[in-house]
């Protein structure tokens, strides 16, 4: 049984569909398998080879890879919630209750979103001291920890703006507060306050431009940045990982 | 370039001389600058744009002027919160004053608690006297004192864009 699927996986590696899919063949050489990492579009980010060590738990804590595990999560169920959530004032509160109590999985979903951000932010904190404490962010890696400054200003975004999209008593205050926060800013605070609320007050500006942000514009740049980041740990000689102390 | 080139840009350009930066620069250069600059102007318009496009012109929100009501619905010595307006219409001793009931901290709907003799907001815990004064927490300003009138209906009129600088009260 075994040898039959293989033998016809391999079969169907050698059709003419497949092949002008995944270009390079059905052979297992060294150059078949980097070729077959280098001609796909996701996977070239990443190095074809890498260190055994690298793979292993201790270097990395897999901290990284559990906080896009966490932002995929967030990017399924995001749009999921996206099909029966409105906009608009006063029915994204009625349409966040109704994800709780008629819709179907609704609470699942929402829940899932919900524990994946607060997850999610958990996890980029965790990587980064775990990234600053082992020294990898020194040269030829500089770079990469900008980028990951800037992923976690993303992630905080995304938390922010998410928290208004309920429409209740919590999140019209916290933003209220925020924004209030950013009026702060010397000079062009209440000019910033007014962009960002898109009015004087917590309104159904304020909904919307929280909304495109947090559905539209945050999450593009955080999927464009999250590509860099991958790319550039290839670039920037693989993963860190120091040699094992002889003991 | 040599001066005779120079001279005839410069009657090309509608008898501007180029500025001494560009003095010796080839055709190649100058052109780049032009169109370096023209990138920059085109930069800033579209910042403009942006921010103008981002700036809403009309509004959606309550008037600043609120009609608070007759004065016999306000008993001597009472402060009253219009939660939907953020206003305390405050019946003093020396007559009707209005205040603003949004805290100067970070700009939460504040309480009136009667029990305390104190207005109290729930986010930070500034505490305010019934003049605005803070007494408590992080609060920079006192709330502000509004502008209060009789309207010719009878009615107390409180303007929520016009703050007093000096206690004034209306008396009935």
């Amino acid at each position: 049984m075994a040898t039959t699927i293989k033998s016809e996986f391999k079969r169907l590696r050698n059709t003419e569909v497949w092949r002008t899919i995944f270009r390079s063949g059905s052979g297992s050489s060294n150059l078949h398998r980097s070729q077959a990492v280098q001609q796909n579009i996701f996977l070239h980010l990443f190095s074809v080879k890498v260190r055994s060590r690298a793979l292993e738990f201790s270097p990395t804590w897999y901290l990284g890879a559990l906080t896009l595990s966490t932002f995929l999560v967030l990017i399924v169920t995001g749009i999921l919630l996206m099909f029966y959530y409105h906009p608009s004032v006063p029915q994204a509160y009625a349409d966040m209750k109704d994800l709780q109590f008629v819709v179907a999985s609704g609470v699942f979903l929402r829940n899932l979103h919900r524990w994946s951000a607060h997850a999610m932010v958990f996890l980029v904190f965790a990587h980064m001291f775990k990234v600053f404490y082992r020294g990898a962010y020194r040269p030829p890696r500089q770079f990469n920890w900008v980028i990951g400054v800037f992923l976690l200003l993303l992630t905080l975004l995304l938390s922010y703006t998410g928290y208004l999209l309920p429409w209740d008593q919590l999140s019209f205050w916290a933003v209220t507060v925020g924004s209030n926060i950013a009026k702060a800013v010397p000079l062009m605070g209440k000019q910033i306050r007014f962009l960002m609320l898109g009015g004087n007050e917590v309104n159904a500006n304020a909904l919307l431009r929280f909304y495109v942000l947090h559905c539209v514009i945050l999450p593009l740049a955080a999927i464009l940045l999250v590509g860099v980041h991958f790319w550039r740990i290839r670039k920037d000689g693989g993963l860190y990982v120091p040699e094992k102390k002889k003991l | 370039m040599s001066d005779v080139k120079t001279q005839a840009l410069a009657e090309t350009m509608g008898g501007a001389v180029p500025d001494d930066t560009c003095k010796d620069c080839s055709r190649r250069e100058f052109f780049a600058k032009v169109g370096m600059g023209a990138l920059a102007v085109a930069a800033a318009g579209a910042g403009l744009f942006t921010y103008e496009f981002f700036s809403p012109n009309v509004l959606f929100e309550s008037a600043p002027i609120i009609r608070a009501g007759k004065p016999d619905q306000f008993p001597a010595n009472t402060v009253t919160l219009d939660a939907q307006s953020g206003i305390y219409l405050i019946n003093g001793v020396k007559g009707f004053y209005a205040l603003g009931a949004i805290c100067t901290h970070l700009g939460c709907l504040t309480a009136w608690k009667s029990e305390l003799d104190l207005i109290a907001c729930p986010c930070h815990g500034s505490r305010f006297n019934r003049d605005g004064i803070k007494v408590a927490g992080p609060a920079p300003q006192p709330l502000p004192w509004l502008k209060v009138w009789l309207a010719e209906d009878g009615n107390l009129m409180v303007d929520r864009s016009a703050t007093l600088n000096e206690p004034e009260y209306v008396k009935v």
